[in-house]
């Protein structure tokens, strides 16, 4: 065997250095749990951005497979990456705060390592070319997820959104390995490229792909397979609900597009997981929002904001699996652009989320009211961010929401555009909810004016920059069509 | 020779902008102007600098060189050939009206210490002046129509700021709107047309040519693309040109568009005298002469038609204008007339001789017109910024204030009589030469049209005479002027403003005799140099005319009582009130507009609107409120539920995907 080919692998090598590196330091250096140690200072935060930029530098040789296909690279798939080092960036800026508490200081840096793992995982699902490769980073992003949802163990309700989490991704994951199963039985190779060249859509083939796409779907959080999310999201720490919100799921909606890409095209199966994708669409944005326009939790809501959100994401899938007519891979450029200023405008309010329940401890819509007359700089960041996730020009939600229709009404699903359109008005409708209560209700007893953080104060302008700039510098968006066109 | 450094002349004024707009609020009433005058005072000198250097270089074959120094693809449609560039284009006009904006802009920005003096805002005056001048400037060197239409909807925003500057008086923030309004209801007229233009042509140049490398003068003379002219034949080109006509009608105030131009009289003097007077609104002059190679070749007939447009208006304005008492609607009034004659000297232009499209004997009113441009901005400015030092004196726009102001401000007394004269026609001041070149155009044009003309020339002598005495003859208001001496405050305006009047009149009295023919070398319609010889018949009959008009006015007016006016007021009271009231103009757009538009057409719209539309999308909130109300259940938090869910949409997917 070709040792020389981890090296390919640099992304990961990388990542797993730093895994290494803080694992050691916190047994080496930090027995000292009532002070926290070396885990007090930013560390693991400049780690992780040395390693981010350090991986977005662009290569030369740009796609390449190792290990015999099990290991495929595309230049997409850096970009994804780099978004999802940014993302967990920022949530580790969100965490501080919160582990900086005296009975979170002696777990610190068990919650770095623990959340770079899910992140090694979430990166071999992205550069697998083999089913085994993928389902062992499924479980490597889903089972740690676990712990980290139910961090505060003693708490009630992150033990029981941990429990509920467990269990059913176990059932998700059991499936889709069933399903997985199926799919070598009518098609002998567990290679995406094999598989692709080698299905004919037979009924047990359709089988195995429903449990993959459910499987796939319950990681995305859509429609029918969503039940977890809000239970789960409540009862997390907020940093945690950030981080499954926008990398959990982000990097699943991306390896869902490249595996269908590279092995569900051919033939008439593509037609129908795409009506399959269709219904569960639809289902996911317009039952999201049904619910979320009810919902008097913030981070419940933002639940159901997510699972909405996840529909948008996934619409770049609608012919986003093959070259558009233009010869760009619209569909996969579109999505990891939706991504990457999903990113932004709900780390963004996450954040926003966050340091208000530090300050605070206060969680209902309710407790927004009057929030402008007492943290005004907060409260315009935070309508900064939902207007962006609704989608209101000139904020970059806008665009990417533009982009993403643009892409799926190219690919012919005209209907589908006009509902996801219909839709948009109505997040529009509970987005603003939380403008109202923090710009115009009135509140007896105002959260309290505070300072944030110097860490939170970081992670918002990050978020800021990214909601006011991403969508008005034109070049990211070009720079993303060329990417996509020599990864699709 | 480059002119590289002419992108400075756009650059210096909104650097100027940002810096008052910006910071304006921490600077003191002297930075903040110093700033402003001192910007625009570099940017006065790059422009003399350019005329210098730009008509010190003449062609060849005697003509002047179109030049672009700069010119970059802004916005590409990628369908055609279609594209919307920036850029400066230098040719005889531009140079000119670089010229007179820069000039004019100049004196208001010193003239404004003086009139400004304490104003509270006065930082954000002088960001706007800097504002208009670049649009002004940017307009006129626009390369390409497109250009154009963007500094023009710039200038009109700057109008607007500017008429409602006193933005706390209710008559400034209608007049404001009514200015923005009206305006950019007619400059939907120059969209609509170049949208018209830029679809038959496939250009949106001055010259169908996407090309800007010609050689000397070739500006006018090209033949444009067969192709493209055979698209745009018949009555597509006569057509947009036509309704682009329509926004410069509106920015130039021509009938029925005018009703703004009295109204934005409620700005500060001196912006009425760069604005309203000098720059802006000639901007739709302007633009006529710069698509005139199209007009004259491709729609004489329709060119005629604006001349029409202009006589007429001429004649009603100087008609209003005898009527008020207002002076700075006089002057409003005297500008829209004035105007005219310019529009009038370009729509009587006729297709050149002997099979030539053009030529500077037919086309002598291109030259007339601009020529007139040129003094009028700079005697009309002089008019308008002593109406300043006399209001600031008096405090009141009425005539009924003033009367024997000749013994108390004798610079600014001195100063209107001469601006006065020359706007009647008296030699040797420019106003009698700019104005005989306009007359003899429309002689050769149509004799009907030349007598129509001369008689408004004459009401013009008239109606300034008029205004001239009623301010420094005529019945003196003793009791307000002992008052105003009583507070110390009454008398000549301090040198900052009575300096940019006697630099003014400079131009004024040297601007005709000192050169004579020599404006026709510079700017004419084919470019080729044309001497200006004067027709001595035209020249002598309206001299008359206005000495006969002036006699007239002096006899009338001249006196401390004033029986004549009196008896000439009861004779036609009715002719009297209905001049004075604008023959009623305001009056029919205010019912066009709100009984019938708004009652008919708005309200329906409104009510469609406020009950169909919004019904629709509250009863989509409203049933979206229900639904997610009903559907709570389903999230019930018992984990078996959700397994058995996840189950059935494994089904139920399987069960899409087979079907």
């Amino acid at each position: 065997m070709d040792y020389s080919q981890f090296l390919y692998m640099h992304e990961e090598m990388s990542l797993l250095g730093v895994i290494l590196l803080l694992f050691v330091t916190d047994l080496l250096f930090c027995k000292d749990s009532k002070r926290g140690g070396i885990y007090n200072s930013p560390l693991p935060v400049i780690l992780l951005g040395v390693m981010t930029v350090f991986n977005a530098l662009p290569l030369s040789d740009v796609q390449f497979e190792a290990f015999g296909g099990m290991y495929q690279h595309t230049p997409m798939d850096t970009i994804v990456k780099t978004t999802l080092n940014v993302g967990t960036l920022i949530t580790f800026l969100l965490a501080h705060k919160w582990l900086a508490r005296p009975e979170n200081l002696v777990k610190q840096g068990e919650f770095y390592v623990v959340t770079l793992f899910t992140l090694l995982g979430m990166y071999f699902m992205i550069s697998s070319g083999h089913f085994l490769m993928f389902f062992i980073g499924l479980e490597l992003a889903s089972i740690p997820m676990v712990a980290l949802v139910s961090f505060d163990k003693y708490r009630y309700e992150s033990a029981e959104a941990g429990a509920k989490y467990i269990l059913l991704a176990l059932f998700s994951s059991a499936l889709l390995l069933y399903g997985v199963s199926l799919i070598y039985a009518t098609t002998g190779s567990l290679y995406f490229n094999q598989i692709g060249i080698a299905n004919t859509p037979s009924l047990l083939l359709l089988c195995g792909l429903a449990m993959f796409l459910a499987g796939m779907g319950f990681k995305i959080s859509l429609v029918p397979f969503h039940l977890w999310t809000a239970d789960t999201y409540e009862g997390a720490p907020t940093a945690v609900t950030a981080y499954l919100s926008v990398v959990s799921k982000g990097s699943a909606a991306f390896v869902l597009l490249v595996v269908l890409a590279k092995a569900f095209t051919i033939g008439g199966i593509k037609m129908d997981w795409e009506i399959a994708f269709f219904w569960i669409i639809i289902a996911s944005i317009t039952l999201a929002n049904l619910f979320a326009i009810r919902q008097s939790n913030l981070k419940r809501f933002m639940a159901y904001s997510a699972i909405s959100q996840a529909g948008y994401l996934v619409l770049g899938i609608m012919g986003g699996t093959e070259l558009a007519n233009d010869g760009t891979a619209q569909g996969m450029t579109a999505m990891v652009y939706y991504l990457l200023v999903y990113l932004a405008a709900n780390m963004g309010a996450f954040a926003v989320i966050n340091v208000v329940e530090q300050n605070s401890g206060k969680l209902g819509i309710k407790d927004y009211n009057g929030l402008y007359q007492t943290n005004p700089r907060l409260a315009f960041l935070m309508t900064l961010c939902l207007f962006s996730l609704a989608g209101i020009p000139p904020f970059a939600g806008f665009f990417s929401k533009f982009f993403i229709f643009m892409a799926a009404f190219n690919a012919g699903f005209k209907v589908l555009v006009f509902i996801a359109l219909v839709n948009t008005i109505i997040s529009l409708y509970y987005y603003l909810l939380i403008v109202k209560a923090m710009y115009i209700s009135e509140s007896d007893k105002p959260i309290a004016t505070f300072r944030s953080d110097g860490y939170t104060r970081v992670a918002l302008a990050l978020c800021t920059a990214g909601v006011l700039l991403l969508g008005i510098a034109g070049w990211v968006y070009n720079y993303l069509t060329e990417i996509g066109m020599q990864s699709l | 020779m480059d002119y590289q450094y002419t992108l400075l002349i756009l650059c210096l004024p909104i650097v100027s902008f940002l810096i008052l707009g910006l910071a304006g609020k921490w600077l003191s009433h002297r930075v903040a102007g110093l700033i402003g005058t001192l910007s625009i005072g570099a940017v006065a000198v790059l422009s003399y600098y350019t005329a210098f250097a730009y008509f010190g270089a003449r062609g060849a074959d005697g003509a002047f060189a179109t030049l672009v120094p700069y010119n970059f693809e802004w916005l590409p449609f990628y369908i055609g050939n279609l594209h919307f560039d920036m850029g400066i284009m230098l040719d005889p006009i531009s140079v000119m009206m670089l010229i007179v904006i820069s000039t004019v802009s100049l004196m208001v920005h010193i003239y404004s210490f003086g009139y400004m003096h304490g104003e509270r805002g006065f930082q954000r005056y002088y960001a706007f002046l800097s504002l208009f001048t670049m649009s002004m400037l940017g307009l006129v060197v626009a390369t390409n129509i497109f250009q154009m239409y963007m500094f023009w909807e710039l200038v009109g925003v700057c109008s607007y700021l500017l008429i409602g500057f006193y933005f706390t008086e209710n008559p400034a923030i209608a007049a404001s709107k009514k200015a923005f309004i009206v305006t950019r209801f007619a400059d939907l007229g120059f969209l609509v047309g170049i949208l018209v233009f830029g679809y038959y042509t496939g250009s949106f140049s001055f010259d169908f040519t996407e090309s800007f490398t010609y050689a000397a003068g070739a500006l006018h003379g090209v033949a444009p693309d067969a192709s493209k002219a055979v698209a745009a034949g018949g009555f597509i080109l006569p057509t947009a040109l036509f309704l682009m006509f329509i926004g410069g009608a509106g920015k130039s105030a021509m009938f029925p568009l005018h009703i703004w131009l009295p109204d934005a009289m409620e700005g500060p003097t001196p912006v009425s005298a760069l604005i309203h007077a000098a720059t802006m609104v000639v901007a739709g002059v302007f633009q006529v002469a710069r698509m005139f190679p199209m007009w004259i070749q491709y729609a004489p007939e329709t060119l005629h038609y604006v001349a029409w447009i202009g006589a007429f208006t001429a004649f009603y304005a100087a008609a209003v204008a005898m009527a008020q008492s207002d002076i700075k609607r006089v002057l409003a009034f005297s500008t829209i007339s004035q105007i005219a004659f310019m529009m009038v000297a370009l729509g009587v232009c006729m297709p050149g001789h002997e099979g030539a499209v053009i030529d500077n004997h037919g086309s002598l009113g291109y030259m007339a017109s601009m020529y007139h441009l040129f003094t009028h901005a700079m005697f009309k400015a002089t008019l308008f910024l002593c109406a300043g030092c006399i209001i600031h004196a008096v405090h009141s726009n009425e005539m009924s204030a003033m009367g024997g102001m000749r013994k108390y401000m004798p610079v600014t007394h001195i100063t209107f009589l001469i601006a006065t004269l020359a706007i009647s026609g008296i030699p040797p001041f420019s106003g009698f030469f700019s104005k005989d070149e306009i007359l003899a155009a429309s002689f050769a044009y149509s004799p009907v049209m030349g007598w129509v003309m001369t008689a408004i020339a004459a009401m013009t002598a008239f109606y300034m005479f008029r205004l001239y005495y009623g301010i420094f003859w005529g019945t003196e208001n003793k009791e307000l002027h002992e008052e105003l001496k009583a507070h110390g405050h009454f008398g000549e305006a301090p040198a900052v403003m009575t300096l940019p009047l006697v630099l003014l009149t400079l131009f004024t009295v040297f601007m005709g005799w000192t050169l004579p023919g020599t404006f026709g070398s510079y700017v004419s319609a084919t470019g080729q140099p044309y001497e200006i010889h004067l027709d001595l018949q035209i020249a002598v009959t309206s001299v008359v005319i206005a000495c006969v008009s002036i006699a007239l006015a002096t006899w009338i007016y001249v006196r401390s009582s004033q029986p004549v006016a009196e008896r000439m007021k009861a004779a036609m009271p009715r002719l009297h009130e209905w001049a004075y009231r604008r023959f009623y103009l305001d009056e029919v757009y205010q019912f066009v507009t709100h009984r019938i538009i708004f009652a008919l057409i708005s309200t329906p719209i409104a009510w469609f609107d406020r009950h169909i539309v919004d019904g629709a999308l509250n009863g989509l909130a409203s049933g979206a409120n229900y639904i997610g109300e009903s559907i709570r259940p389903l999230q019930s938090g018992r984990l078996q539920q959700y397994a058995y869910v996840f189950l059935m949409g494994i089904v139920i997917v399987f069960f899409i995907m087979i079907i």
